[in-house]
């Protein structure tokens, strides 16, 4: 019998701790998390360090680079070109996050309104965020053509203008050209996120304030911006990211022209990285805008996050 | 929500239509004319003849005179159209399936099994969603030279699942949350393991997000440029927004036609696919910026 009993119970052991490793949850999850953790690491995690390595390094497409240390930062503080990639994606970010939350929030505000065809509407409204930026800005390409600008023609014959406006050949015309182009692609994702914010606010609290006699822009200015700064902080951290790395419309449209006018940092890294061939120097570009990026994230994400209350939780 | 919109109108009724056009109306209809003016525009182009579109004098530019289909058989006949069309539904397609699929395993980890670390890792996961690829594709160029996957859809699949995975793992972790546990532990007192408990409860149970992750995750994919435009060199290659960016450009010489043609051919499936799951769409684009 003992002879018998002996393998039994080695199998009953056996059999226990396999099953025993697939109950643990910590066995499990780390099962379950591989696919996934293993793409992040090699197509994230690892190109991220390896960006920060080749940005101290002189690599060539194609060639091995030696660590030459902050080299390139020291020759790109000295080159003006880089400067005014700096200066455009500064100017580009500030104005176009301004205008985007001005009437992005305006937008979500009259999409609020008791209206006719409302799901309809704010599908439509929608329509320039699904469509690819790069299709998109080949029509806004097309709009702002020297020749034949449709923008143009309708003033000219308006009465208000005699000569074609030269869009996209001008620095100062060009800059403004594409904020307008990124305006545009911004505000849908803007405007239908804080509608969202803005239907989870309770209509007690505007039946109240009426009760009190309170106007429309005091129910605005008290009510529903506190109630939607949180997540008017998590939007315009997005948008601000969104436009401060931009890349496909400057491409598509200037390619960073006229003599380098709307060049942004993403754009002049690629030309430098992808199209001179100077890995090295494109990605200590790239590194360059890591520090703004942090920046802007912490002053959006913790200048307009500060107080608890608004989300329903204490003082 | 919509009983919430109803009343939260109060007193709207009284207001007097005059009134109401100019307040909500006109800003409303001036603002969604500036939104689509552009599309409106990408479709007049693609339908007029050469002729007409470089006459303003002799033609209304707002309108044809004579619709024709020529950019568009020039676009499919003449070009590698075709192909990029095909490129990019293969790429998207495949990986929008590898995202779902480890974003699902990780979130249901995460969420559920809540093993040691967990939350760190949702933690590290959202971070990754917040780093743009304008800073990943100079050392990602390197990496994909280096494992041999330069200018093939392969290159393309593997790396778009980098800003997808963050995305979805996120958007179905707040999902999966909803779920309540005591449906889990009935099954697992009736002996399920967590492989069944993932495939007939929480999966079925939290379908809505996995569309909703799907669809966002295929757009996202089909409008990708920038690693489009780096890892891919030769025509027969490329992605839609890729080829009509450098391919339809000769030059000095832009064939305004098929430039537009491709604009609106490329961006009608994702409308058609939009047009279907709005609400799945929106849902995906607010849940993941709430949470």
């Amino acid at each position: 019998m003992a002879v018998i009993a002996e393998p039994v119970a080695a199998q009953v052991k056996r059999s226990s701790l396999w099953s025993r490793a697939f109950e643990s949850r910590n066995f499990l999850g780390a099962m379950f998390m591989v696919p996934a953790i293993a793409i992040l690491i090699l197509f994230l995690a690892y190109p991220l360090a390896l960006g920060f390595w080749l940005g101290m390094t002189d690599t060539k497409i194609g060639g091995v680079g030696r660590f030459i240390g902050f080299q390139n930062f020291v020759s790109l503080s000295k080159d003006s070109v880089f400067w005014l990639s700096v200066f455009n994606t500064i100017f580009y970010t500030v104005f176009a996050s301004v205008v985007k939350f001005a009437i992005g929030l305006y937008l979500a505000l009259l999409l609020n309104e008791r209206l006719p065809f409302k799901s309809m509407m704010r599908a439509i409204v929608l329509l320039p965020f699904v469509v690819p930026t790069v299709l998109s800005a080949i029509a806004f390409w097309w709009i702002y053509d020297s020749q034949f600008s449709i923008i143009s023609w309708v003033l000219i014959k308006a009465g208000l203008l005699n000569h074609y406006i030269d869009f996209l050949g001008d620095p100062w015309n060009a800059r403004w050209s594409v904020v307008l182009a990124n305006i545009w692609r911004g505000v849908p994702f803007v405007a239908i996120t804080l509608l969202a914010g803005l239907q989870t606010i309770s209509p007690s609290l505007y039946e109240a304030a009426n009760l009190d006699g309170a106007t429309n822009m005091q129910r605005f200015r008290h009510i529903t911006l506190p109630m939607l700064s949180p997540i008017i902080a998590v939007v315009m951290t997005f948008s601000v990211l969104m436009t401060f790395t931009d890349f496909q419309l400057i491409y598509t449209i200037t390619r960073g022209g006229p003599i380098n006018a709307t060049h942004l940092m993403a754009t002049l890294s690629f030309q430098r990285a992808i199209t001179g061939g100077n890995l090295g120097e494109g990605a200590a570009i790239s590194n360059a805008m890591i520090p703004f990026l942090v920046a802007a994230i912490l002053l959006s994400f913790f200048g307009l996050q500060r107080s608890r209350w608004q989300q329903g939780g204490r003082d | 929500m919509s009983t919430v919109e109803d009343q939260s109108v109060g007193m709207d009724y009284l207001e007097s239509f005059p009134r109401k056009f100019l307040r909500v109306y006109l800003p409303l209809g001036l603002i969604i004319f500036f939104l689509l003016f552009p599309f409106y525009w990408m479709a007049v182009t693609t339908f007029k003849p050469d002729a007409e579109m470089y006459d303003y004098e002799k033609y209304n530019p707002f309108l044809i005179a004579h619709p024709t289909l020529e950019h568009i058989k020039k676009l499919f006949f003449e070009t590698d159209y075709p192909l990029w069309m095909w490129n990019t539904v293969i790429v998207s397609v495949s990986s929008t399936f590898i995202s779902l699929f480890a974003s699902v395993c990780a979130a249901y980890a995460i969420e559920r099994l809540r093993y040691k670390g967990s939350r760190y890792v949702g933690l590290a996961i959202f971070l990754g969603y917040l780093v743009p690829p304008s800073i990943l594709f100079i050392p990602l160029a390197a990496i994909v030279f280096q494992l041999g996957l330069f200018d093939g859809n392969l290159a393309l699949i593997l790396t778009y699942p980098t800003f997808l995975i963050p995305f979805c793992t996120w958007l179905l972790m707040g999902y999966f949350r909803t779920i309540p546990y005591e449906l889990e532990e009935c099954a697992l007192i009736d002996g399920a393991t967590r492989l069944q408990i993932l495939v007939k409860i929480t999966l079925p149970l939290s379908l809505p997000g996995v569309i909703s992750a799907g669809i966002f995750a295929f757009t996202l994919s089909w409008n990708e440029f920038i690693y489009a435009l780096t890892f891919i060199s030769s025509s027969e290659n490329k992605t839609i927004p890729v080829g009509a960016i450098t391919e339809l450009v000769n030059g000095d010489v832009y064939h305004w036609g098929a430039l537009m043609a491709a604009a609106l051919t490329g961006s009608v499936p994702v409308v058609i696919l939009y047009s279907f799951f709005v609400e799945y769409y929106v849902s995906a684009m607010t849940g993941a910026v709430k949470e």
